[in-house]
Formats: structure tokens, sequence, C-alpha cells
């Protein structure tokens, strides 16, 4: 039986009237990679936030290395995530701050160790990422493909347990999406860290999953290994997977929508 | 289906007004609580420093050149203004008298404060409302860094350092410009001038205009943080976010200064 790094049981999360995220349960183990899938909208970045405690769990729980977000105090909140590293969908770097400086804030603000350590340790986080000869530039000096790994070089600061990827691939073209994947793979071995990637790119999800689970209107509709959801006979992983035209996701739309949308927002 | 009815419109603009100023005071409670980590004590104090000083240059030195110039023209404005009416009671001497208190007790520090609202509010509401867009407030509460200590202590801080340093500079502009009118044109002499703002102006005044400018410059920073990390809807959010915090900001300086001075007159300050 290996080890349990996340587990969410039950979670769940109402925005407004919607609920977005439906009593969802899922185990996440230590070392591998698990990707997220769904479509825009479903409540991936949701669900991911949740886990790294900034949203907070209307309903449920999730527990990291078996300590409940929802009892946690802002202290022990604040040590988990310390143990945890996030790259966000649009990089975050700090703007204002040079690369080297982004990486090396976490390291200024939660250690005491001497500036030339600190400078050192930065040096190595950017060249486990390939940016080591663009440490003094600023973030709107780089590329998009650069400020994915310049962000995940600073979730790297503090040498992170888990790592968490919010769509990792969007915004990049292929060749640069495909590179970002291969870091993913690369940090995941080297590192021996716990992957948690969500996204909608299936090359990229198939590239990269150990493991994958399907997001739909609230609740895990389908999990497996790549192998799995390919061979898949639900016709609502078939369209996911493929990219079809015709099945359940765009059926619903072409239906329920409409009538939402005549009958609701007007009220 | 909605209806307004004035009650309803009231109730919810009464209600959007306790909820925005409960906010307010929960950000300064708890910046409040942040300053002794953010410069004192805990590993915070590494860039705390430094991150204060950035920003009483930013806040600070570039608007010192407007504050002056607009103080300058008002103690102008005011001498050419009342001029007429006190050469009705051949009391022309008394300009500087009312000019000095005017402007240490009320207009130096007012004058100064909106145009920082717009110098200084405006920018860090655009600043911050940025940066929650972009996920960095996000970023930084993921790697347990308190956006609070790291982005709000040090930016009320410098404001409220700051402001009481433009009242200073602003008092200072004010009684300048009165003077420059009356000598080069009402005739009356510098040194006269001068000896009757300083046997007007106590010092009770002049720090009763400093306390004021304080309480200003905190809460024009508070209110411009406070809407810059809740900005909601992308870059329009943003605009929308910069654009509230000047017409908040005046209409919170005017109601303050108002709660001061009828405070001070009935206290008999
Ligand atoms: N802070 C919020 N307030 C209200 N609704 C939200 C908020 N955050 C997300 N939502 C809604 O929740 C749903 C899921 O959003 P999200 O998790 O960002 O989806 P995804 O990342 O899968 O595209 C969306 O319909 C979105 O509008
Ligand atoms: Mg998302």
């Amino acid at each position: 039986m290996p080890d349990i790094a996340i587990k969410v049981s039950k979670a769940t999360k109402i925005f407004g009237s919607r609920t977005v995220l439906d009593a969802i349960d899922l185990d996440i183990y230590r070392g591998e990679t698990l990707v997220i899938l769904g479509g825009s909208g479903s409540g991936k970045s949701t669900l991911l936030r949740m886990m790294i405690g900034s949203v907070p769990i209307d309903g449920g729980d999730i527990l990291v290395h078996g300590k409940s977000l929802c009892d946690m105090s802002r202290t022990d909140l604040n040590e988990y995530r310390k143990s945890i590293g996030v790259l966000f969908q649009s990089g975050a770097l700090y703007n204002s701050m040079t690369i080297a400086d982004n990486v090396a804030l976490p390291l200024r603000e939660h250690t005491d160790l001497p500036e030339e350590t600190i400078e050192l340790m930065v040096k190595i986080k950017l060249e486990l990422v390939g940016l080591r000869e663009h440490a003094t530039k600023l973030p709107s000096e780089i590329s998009g493909g650069m400020k994915k790994r310049a962000g995940l070089a600073r979730a790297l600061a503090l040498d992170p347990s888990i790592l968490f990827y919010d769509e990792p691939s969007a915004g990049l073209d292929p060749v640069t999406s495909a590179e970002i994947d291969e870091l993913i793979i690369k940090l995941n071995k080297l590192l021996g860290v716990t992957s948690v990637v969500v996204t909608h790119e299936m090359d990229s999800a198939f590239r990269i999953a150990d493991r994958m689970v399907l997001l739909d209107r609230g609740k895990f509709v389908a999990s497996g290994t790549p192998e799995q959801m390919k061979k898949s006979t639900d016709p609502l992983v078939r369209q996911f997977v493929y990219g079809l035209i015709d099945g359940p996701l765009t059926e619903r739309k072409r239906t329920g929508a409409y009538e939402s949308d005549l009958l609701m927002d007007n009220i | 289906m909605r209806r307004f009815s004035p009650v309803t419109v009231l109730g919810s603009f009464s209600v959007a007004v306790i909820e925005f100023l409960g906010s307010l005071g929960l950000l300064l409670k708890e910046t409040s609580l942040m300053i002794q980590p953010a410069l004192f004590t805990g590993r915070g104090k590494r860039l705390g420093w430094r991150n204060l000083w950035f920003q009483m240059v930013r806040v600070g030195v570039k608007s010192i050149g407007i504050v002056s110039l607009v103080v300058f023209c008002i103690g102008a404005i005011l001498s050419l203004q009342m001029e007429p009416i006190l050469r009705q009671y051949s009391a022309t001497d008394k300009i500087a008298d009312i000019i000095g208190v005017a402007m240490f007790r009320e207009l130096g520090p007012l004058v100064a404060a909106i145009t920082l609202t717009g110098f200084a509010g405006a920018s860090i509401a655009a600043e911050l409302g940025t940066m929650q867009v972009s996920e960095e407030i996000e970023a930084l509460e993921s790697q347990a860094i308190s956006p609070v200590r790291f982005l709000v202590v040090p930016r009320v801080l410098a404001t409220t350092v700051m402001m009481v340093c433009l009242a200073i500079v602003a008092d200072l502009m004010g009684v300048l410009g009165g003077l420059f009118v009356s000598t080069s044109i009402l005739g009356i002499s510098a040194e006269s001038y001068l000896r009757a703002t300083f046997s007007a102006v106590e010092m009770k005044d002049f720090l009763g205009g400093l306390f004021k400018a304080a309480v200003f410059g905190c809460v024009l920073s508070l209110i411009a943080c406070h809407l810059g990390m809740t900005v909601k809807g992308g870059a329009e959010g943003v605009g929308t976010a910069t654009t509230k915090t000047v017409v908040y900001t005046i209409v919170a300086l005017t109601f303050i200064d108002l709660g001061f001075t009828a405070t001070f007159y009935y206290l008999g300050l």
C-alpha cells in the first residue's frame, strides 16, 4: 500500500448557489504525478487552491500527510505552505523584482541563511530549470515559457515535497510546452516530489501522468492510468481524451445551456 | 425582477458603507499587528526596512514638487481674494494671520492629502490591483509570506510618515504664497507679514495639523491597499479600483476633517 500524500475526502465548494465541487474523493500518492483533467470552468483551479489552503473548504476535508487543512491554525498552515511549491497559471512572478530576487524571496523570508548562501542556492535552482544566464532580468524581459520556468524555480526554493502546477502549458507553443513537460518529469524523478498537475491539454497530460482523473460538473467521472483512459469506452471520457466534436459535452451545451440562459438569468 | 424603492436603495447603501468601513478596520488591525514582525522581530525585517524606505521615496519625494506648487498657489489666491474685503475694514494686515492659521490648521494637511490621494493612493491601488489580477498576491500567500506584512505595512507606514512631512512643507509653502502676493502686489512688508504669521499661529495649531495629516495618510493608504488587494475582474477591475480609491478617499478625508474640526471646536482647541 503506497503512502498517501494528500487525501481529499468529500470536499465540497460552493460559490453562491453553484456547487462547483460536489463531495469529491481523491487520494494522491507520495512521489506520483497525478493529472487532474477537466474543461474550462470545471473547478480544477478551485480544487488546487483548496489543496494549497488558499480557498476555504465548504464541506468535507483535505488531509495532507495526515493533517486536516480545516483544523490547521494559521501557523500550521504557514508551515504546510513552506513545504509545498505552486506554479500558478500565469507564472505569478513578482514583477518588480529580478528573476533571482523572485527565487531568493522565500529564502530571505523564511531562513536565516547569509546572503552568499542564498545567492548560491538561487543559482542552483535557476540552473535546474535552465535559467541561470537570465538571473538579473525582470519578468517583463523574458518570454512566457521562461516565466513558467522562473515560477518553477521559485516554487522549488524551499525544497518542497509536493509541487502543484496550474495549467503549466497554457499559453505556450507546442515545443515550449513539451519542454515544460520534460521539466516536470525531470523534477519528479530527480527530487522525488509528488506532483499535482491541473490541465486540459491532453498531449501534455499523457506525457507526464502516472495517473489521471477527469473532473466534470463537480464530480470525478473517470480515473486511471493514461493507458486505461485511452482505452475507456465511456463516451464522455472518449470525447475529452480525443477532442471529439460529437459527444455528451457538446450535447449538453446545445440543450441545457440555452434553456437556463433563457429561463434563469432573466428572473 | 428587481424593484428599487428608496428604502431598499438606502438600506443596501448603508450596508455597503458599513461593510467597507468594517473591512478597513480589519485591515488596520492586521496592519498594526504586523508592524512588529515586519520591522523589528522575525525574519521579515531582512527586507522590511528596505521596502519601507523604497515606499517612502516613492510616495513622498516625488510628490513634494506638486504639493508645494498647489499650496503656494492657494496661499496666493487666498490673499488676493481676501484683500478687498479686509480693506473695507482697514484690516489688510490680518491677511497674514488668517492665511497662517488656515494653512497650519486646515489647508496644509488637507490639500497635501488630496494631492497625495491622486499621486500615491491611485498608484498604490493600481499596483496592488495588478498584483492581485496576476496572482502575485496569491503566490505570496502560497509561500507563507503575509501580503499585509510584506505589502501593506510598508505602504501604510510610508504614506503616514511622508504625509506628516508633506504637511510641514505644505504649511510653509502656503505661507510663502501669501507672503509673495502680499509683498509684491499688496504692499505689505515681508517682516510684518512674517511677524503676524508667527504671532497668530500657535504650537497647537501646528501640531494639531500634523496629527490630522498622519490620520489622513493612514486612511488614504489603507483605502488604496484595501481596494487594490480586493480587485476582481482583470484589467478593468484595476481601473475601477483606482477610480474608487480617489473618490472614496476624498469623501473619507472630508468627513474625517469635519469630525476633527468639530471636535477641536467643542474642546476649544
Ligand atoms: N472566487 C470565486 N467566486 C465566485 N465564483 C468563482 C470563484 N472562483 C471560481 N469561481 C467559479 O468556479 C468555477 C470554476 O472555476 P475554476 O476553478 O477557475 O475553473 P477551471 O480552473 O477548471 O477553469 C467557474 O465557473 C468560476 O466562475
Ligand atoms: Mg483554471
